[in-house]
């Protein structure tokens, strides 16, 4: 098992897939000639050519529109949006043309399209480039939405993605594109439903997602040191989640905090809680906590950034605060 | 076109005034729900252009107004009303309604309803037919009103660039919904828009189908050639609102007459009359008959067909036993 990064490893399952199948096209801004902001799409265009990889014109709904329609003939179109920022601007066609098109065609019609794009806070790139958007593609009929934490998750997520007959939104990280982490040698489909355990614990449950994952991990071993231990529980399916998962969890643990990037409102913690609520009220020793952003656009100024943003530091408080420590 | 065709088109276009006339008053009756836009008046323009090409195999994409596109590819007229009155016997199972009128058997890809979004998508079906190697084209309807919106300008863009077999049609009816052109577009020939793409366009009288369907010829022959896109600009007229819930008191009396002076189906018969090619009592034939289909196989259909089952609501949504959703068989 080698151990890749987070972008090689995106790169991988789109070569194989376009290896495996001539209708698999990958399209986006600069993913060609340059490779991809992020390296995901690099060499792809050498090897496949201008037809399969396509640079784009600057129009973010309107090429995420002509990928939907291409899919409607069965072409998979794999879609990098530069940032999920963007995807505002291409949201009318993921909604309401590949979200809909098979309920509202009462199923004689589907687009089986792949968006691909990195949400979240990175160092500085103001308001506009900081947006944490999963809350709202997970809201949506008709979509599913997976977010991988690892390279293993990235590698096989894309490559069941691309395969699902459904339209698929990954939302990668602009912070771990360069993160490393073992990928199995041999071809990998990850399930595109399900949660992870990443760390087994009896105490409370934290439960993470793509770079919240890494803060619960780390606070999960600050909170080992206070002698309390937790469980790590990786969302990397946010819609639809995993309520089995999230029951099993917490029964055994009888505490729960979940950890997001985003802003409360709305949001994954507040999906989860409801979760935890509907399934397994009565199993709780205490009442559910999120840590989550604060409601503010992202500021420029980098103290001030990082104060809008949660950190393993917060989980561990909140924790030890619940443990009445 | 010989006279065979001419009055087969006759055919289909009277029939397609009289299905939607029966759709106005279905709604009225309250047998059919929600939105309902109807296509009176702009008859030509679908069946002229469609004549040119190969309906039902060809790619058809359109709007809302989208009930005699569907007919035009092959639907049956029957499911298309049963689809109006909520059925699931419907050709979109009920699901989908007026606005959202889907025969994929027959190549027509759909209507849909935020005014400019089916013209990425059919830049997209454009994309897979050249990528498939196909000889067959997309074509895309939409209004003049929808070439307002920046997905006409990125999507004529982006087929131009990659030169994709796709027709964009616009049936300009002057008006967006209640506001004329004259008050909602800087340039009103909508024609002329295409330059900009270096996409070869047309203008043409939309009322008579013996010019859309020679213009249509000329454009679909451009496209299927592998020389990209076009853009057929048709002139033409809504007689009704632009829904069945627009008052439709923002034009003159005058204006209407003189666009009725100008209707696509009288145009068309009296020309096959006064060619000895038809005669009066054979145009009451012709409409006697359309009208004894629609109230005795048509309604009757969609009256009789059982509703949608509500323990399949959720059926649709997603794929149904997808095996990747769990990581296939590995």
């Amino acid at each position: 098992m080698a151990e890749i990064r987070y972008w090689e490893a995106i790169r991988r399952a789109h070569d194989e897939e376009m290896a495996h199948d001539p209708l698999v096209i990958a399209l986006g801004e600069d993913i060609g000639l340059v490779g991809g902001t992020y390296k995901a799409t690099s060499g792809l265009y050498d090897k496949y050519g201008p037809e399969r990889v396509i640079d784009t014109p600057i129009v973010e709904g309107g090429y995420t529109g002509l990928g939907i329609g291409a899919s409607f003939l069965g072409v998979r179109p794999i879609i990098e949006l530069m940032s999920v920022n963007f995807a505002w601007l291409a949201m009318d066609q993921m909604f309401n043309s590949a979200a809909k098109v098979r309920y509202m065609s009462g199923g004689q019609l589907s687009a089986p399209v792949v968006f691909r794009s990195p949400g979240g806070c990175a160092h500085q790139l103001g308001a506009q480039h900081s947006a944490r958007m999963e809350k709202v593609f997970m809201g949506v009929a008709g979509l599913r939405v997976v977010t991988p934490s690892n390279p293993r998750q990235a590698y096989g997520l894309l490559k069941s993605a691309v395969r699902c007959n459904d339209p698929v939104f990954i939302n990668e990280h602009e912070l771990m594109y360069n993160i490393k982490g073992e990928v199995p040698d041999e071809e990998y489909f990850h399930p595109l439903e399900g949660s992870e355990v990443a760390r087994e614990g009896s105490d409370v449950t934290l439960f993470g997602y793509n770079i919240s994952v890494y803060w619960c991990l780390a606070a999960a071993g600050k909170l080992a040191e206070q002698g309390i231990n937790a469980e790590v529980i990786d969302l990397y399916a946010l819609a639809p989640l995993d309520r089995a998962g999230i029951r099993r969890s917490v029964s055994r643990t009888h505490r729960a905090v979940i950890v997001e990037e985003a802003e409360p409102a709305v949001g994954v913690g507040a999906e989860v809680m409801a979760i935890i609520n509907e399934e397994c009220f009565f199993e709780l020793d205490a009442p559910p906590l999120r840590i989550s952003a604060r409601s503010v656009p992202i500021p420029y100024n980098r103290a001030l950034e990082k104060a809008a943003i949660p950190n393993a530091g917060d989980v561990v408080r909140a924790v030890l605060n619940m443990f009445g420590k | 076109m010989n006279t065979a065709d001419k009055t087969r088109l006759l055919r289909e276009m009277l029939f397609a005034r009289r299905f939607e006339e029966r759709c106005y008053e279905a709604y009225v009756e309250r047998k059919i729900g929600g939105f309902l836009h109807l296509y009176p008046g702009q008859e030509a323009c679908c069946h002229g252009v469609l004549e040119a090409a190969r309906p039902g195999r060809d790619y058809v994409i359109t709007g809302y107004r989208d009930h005699i596109h569907a007919i035009k590819c092959g639907t049956d007229p029957r499911a298309v009303m049963a689809e109006l009155f909520g059925k699931e016997s419907g050709c979109s199972r009920g699901r989908g309604g007026s606005m959202h009128i889907f025969d994929v058997a027959h190549r027509f890809m759909g209507g849909y309803a935020l005014v400019g979004g089916p013209f990425p998508l059919a830049a997209g079906m454009a994309k897979a037919i050249k990528l498939k190697g196909d000889d067959d084209i997309a074509i895309c309807f939409l209004g003049d009103a929808a070439n307002n919106q920046g997905a006409f300008h990125e999507a004529l863009n982006m087929a131009s660039l990659w030169r994709l077999p796709v027709l964009y049609v616009t049936e300009n009816n002057l008006y967006g919904i209640g506001t004329h052109i004259e008050r909602s577009s800087a340039v009103t020939e909508q024609y002329r828009r295409a330059a900009a793409y270096a996409i070869p366009a047309k203008q043409v009288d939309g009322q008579d189908i013996e010019l859309v369907y020679a213009a249509a010829q000329e454009a679909v022959g451009h496209v299927r050639a592998g020389k990209g896109p076009y853009l057929l600009e048709l002139m033409t007229y809504r007689y009704r609102g632009h829904s069945m819930s627009d008052s439709n008191a923002y034009r003159s009396k005058e204006e209407e007459q003189a666009w009725g002076r100008r209707d696509p189906i009288t145009i068309l018969r009296d020309r096959l009359i006064a060619a000895g090619e038809l005669t009066a009592e054979g145009y009451q034939a012709l409409e006697r008959a359309i009208i004894e289909e629609i109230e005795n196989e048509i309604i009757p259909f969609a009256e009789e067909a059982p509703q949608p089952d509500p323990v399949e609501l959720e059926r649709y949504v997603l794929a149904e036993n997808d095996p990747w959703v769990m990581g296939g068989a590995s």
